[in-house]
């Protein structure tokens, strides 16, 4: 029996609202709003880097700065004021704590209610965890286990102090400064943000996870994720993000880059349910992510996501296949509810002889939203054998909602074999009645046939994360229908 | 058990059902026959609470209470069960996964626990070896490429499962082979029991030689037209409907 069916989600429910939507009140040191060079300096000094991290965030800066923000997603929003933004916002606690004891109380009761309390993961699930709160990485656990191994699980901050040679060797190597708007405003300002790196032949024995949270108001979230695997091996990396309610949108602009080396395997999940915004399409997050992963000879990157929140999501998460016989995997919900708008997808670019890629997308719309799958297969000269099959199935709730689905396929070698399905449904009164027939509830209804259009998404999660991720889909959808 | 009095029901201003009265105790098999589009799969759907149907005048009481208030959902939870005449697909959801939501929900309604999980393989497992269905099929998506009489199995099975006061089937002899048709019909027996009752609706008297009803009533045009016991639908079947016009 699948156990991943949603019986206990439906009582743990008890609002509708924004489940996540608290404020914590801690002091925070927060830097005055606008951004310029003095800024992008001050960033850098506050977390002691060394003048090469400076000199890169100016260069990133000097870029963005002649940029313009990209116009071709299917998202209408109003821009960002760039200068109306606070850079650097951290919890004033300075120093990396040892022990929970150390940690605010109220920061703990904050990861209470994000349903992360440390204490029970640590003893339950063996998941390490590294949680950014804002923009300092707060407490960290599991080092040990992890340090035994060789492996490197640390806030980057940290990582450009203690191993600068790793991060300067593969920071900006996959997605350069100079790649897109929100890339480039990311490296100069960056604040916090997962490192990791596992050894030679090292399967990382427990999930990494990375909780990411927006708590000041009128404050912007640039990580930046570094995850290496060298060569033959494997880790499994879990990202989950929350955000308070506010009547603003908060600005969120990540950069996560992968190394998969020879014959090396990472699977990157995420959960995302940043604040979506209220009934009438006030507040939200901007979700401006640039994720890529960078594939060697037979290794693998599998991105798994499930995106519920958000007011305007842009983010594609994508694998450079450049070695010969790497895999590249992209599986992913997409959610929008309300005035939620999302243009999310992947792009597959095979360089290397016999590369394969598979992508599962799943979009939901209700309510006014809007959902668009946007993914590009790159097939270049050299990928012989080259093969992909994409799958774009949309389900829609209401008329009021659009979903739309806008693949790119570029093929420039002839072996190479692209297949691409596309489906659009809605879910019938036939099917809500059938259901309600059989004593199910509207609601639980809809959640079931969610759950089942899902599916093939939700079984790539790890355990833990595809009872969250059910229970979000059941959040996210919950009203959607009259 | 049931009690429909003179109801009357429409959809997009058409009146569909124009007065139907029909008593049913329990511990009684009731057989319901009609020409097509004379308002058999209406009777029931309205009996079942769809809500697309407007009841214009008249009632529905089950055990003593009148279902006029009630969602679709509270009515299952009540012990109505409509076995569709054209059961829907959802794909992704097993049967398994599907009937064991159903099962809880019921369950939750009426302030039990959750059925555990052992349990519910025990029962599941019993059902499908009564109705022989194979496991493998358990595991499916629910109706989702099933051929015809899969699917009516299936919506037996899921009665079985539920074990429902009031059983509407709507044509689920049709598509069933006669291997199947035998399975079944033997199925719904084993489930009669004095305190519950059965409405069969079909076009064919052979599924009556399995499932003995107690009554016959033809629907013709929205209203039932004649009663009797079940040599009507003998009658039926030598005559056809034109003398009932
Ligand atoms: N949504 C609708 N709008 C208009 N007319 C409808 C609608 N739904 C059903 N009807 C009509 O109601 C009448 C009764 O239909 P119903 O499905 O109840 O017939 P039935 O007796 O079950 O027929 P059959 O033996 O073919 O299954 C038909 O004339 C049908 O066309
Ligand atoms: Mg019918």
């Amino acid at each position: 029996m699948n156990k991943f069916t949603e019986d206990d989600l439906k009582k743990e429910l008890e609002t509708k609202e924004y489940e996540y939507g608290f404020y914590t009140d801690i002091e925070a040191d927060k830097f005055p709003v606008g951004l310029n060079e003095e800024v992008v300096i001050a960033i850098s000094k506050k977390k002691n880097e060394p003048e090469w991290m400076t000199l890169w965030r100016l260069e990133a800066f000097k870029v963005w700065k002649e940029m313009k923000e990209p116009e071709w997603a299917n998202v209408r929003y109003e821009k960002p004021k760039f200068q109306d933004i606070s850079y650097y916002s951290a919890p004033v606690q300075k120093k990396q704590l040892d022990s929970l004891d150390q940690v605010d109380p109220e920061l703990l009761k904050t990861f209470a209610k994000l349903g992360i309390s440390i204490d029970e993961q640590k003893r339950l699930s063996n998941v390490a965890v590294d949680i950014v709160i804002d923009s300092v990485s707060v407490a960290t656990t599991f080092k040990k286990t992890l340090n035994e191994k060789g492996i490197i699980f640390m806030p980057i901050s940290e990582a450009i102090q203690e191993h600068p040679e790793l991060v300067k060797k593969y920071l900006g190597t996959v997605v350069p400064t100079t790649d897109n708007f929100y890339a480039a405003l990311n490296s100069a300002v960056f604040s916090d943000g997962s490192f990791c790196y596992i050894p030679k032949g090292v399967t990382c024995p427990m999930e990494l996870s990375t909780y990411f949270r927006i708590n000041e108001g009128g404050t912007g979230q640039f990580e930046r994720t570094l995850v290496i695997a060298d060569e033959g091996s494997f880790v499994s990396y879990l990202e989950g993000c929350t955000a308070p309610a506010r009547d603003e949108n908060q600005l969120h602009a990540a950069v996560v880059e992968l190394i998969a080396l020879d014959d090396a395997e990472i699977k990157y999940s995420t959960v995302q349910n940043w604040f979506p915004g209220d009934k009438e399409g006030k507040g939200g997050v901007y979700n401006f992510v640039t994720k890529r992963g960078l594939c060697e000879k037979n290794a693998k990157i599998s991105w798994t996501q499930v995106e519920t929140g958000s007011a305007v999501t842009w983010k594609y998460p994508s694998c450079i296949l450049k070695g010969d016989n790497s895999v590249g995997e992209f599986y992913s919900i997409a959610v929008t509810n309300n005035f939620q708008q999302a243009d999310t997808g992947t792009k597959m670019i095979h360089l290397g002889k016999n590369t394969k890629s598979t992508i599962i997308s799943k979009g939901i719309s209700a309510g006014h939203s809007q959902n668009s799958y946007r993914g590009l297969v790159q097939i270049g000269t050299r990928a012989k054998n080259a093969r992909n099959f994409s799958q774009c199935d949309s389900l829609l709730m209401g008329d009021l909602c659009g979903a739309h689905t806008f693949p790119y396929i570029e093929v420039k070698n002839k072996s190479a074999q692209v297949e691409h399905e596309a489906t659009t449904s809605k879910i019938g009164e036939d099917q809500l009645f059938y259901c309600n027939q059989r004593g199910i509830n509207t609601e639980k209804a809809i959640a079931l046939i969610v759950n089942g259009f899902s599916k093939e998404v939700l079984n790539k999660l790890p355990m833990e994360f595809a009872v969250e991720a059910q229970k979000l889909l059941e959040i996210s959808l919950e009203g959607s229908v009259g | 058990m049931l009690e429909v009095k003179n109801l009357h029901a429409s959809i997009n201003n058409k009146e569909i059902l124009k007065g139907i009265n029909l008593e049913i105790k329990a511990g009684e098999v009731h057989a319901i026959m009609g020409p097509n589009g004379s308002g058999k799969s209406t009777l029931s759907a309205v009996i079942a609470g769809k809500e697309d149907y407007e009841v214009t005048a008249g009632s529905i009481i089950l055990n003593g209470e009148d279902l006029e208030d009630l969602a679709p959902e509270e009515r299952a939870h009540k012990g109505v069960f409509l076995s569709f005449q054209y059961p829907v697909e959802i794909p992704g959801v097993t049967v398994t996964n599907f009937i064991k939501t159903a099962i809880n929900e019921s369950r939750k309604a009426k302030g039990l626990e959750e059925l555990p999980a052992k349990d519910m393989l025990k029962l599941i497992r019993e059902k499908a070896d009564l109705l022989e269905i194979d496991r493998k099929f358990l595991s499916r998506s629910l109706n989702e490429g099933f051929s015809g009489g899969e699917k009516k199995r299936n919506e037996i099975f899921q009665m079985a499962m539920l074990e429902p006061k009031l059983a509407i089937l709507d044509e689920t002899d049709s598509g069933l082979d006669i291997d199947a048709l035998k399975v079944v019909a033997n199925g719904v027996n084993k489930l009669k029991s004095k305190d519950n009752a059965v409405i069969v609706i079909t076009h064919y008297q052979r599924l009556l030689d399995y499932i003995v009803p107690d009554f016959v009533h033809v629907l013709y045009n929205g209203k039932i037209v004649k009663s009797g016991g079940k040599e009507l639908a003998l009658e039926l079947e030598a005559k056809g409907y034109d003398w009932l016009k």
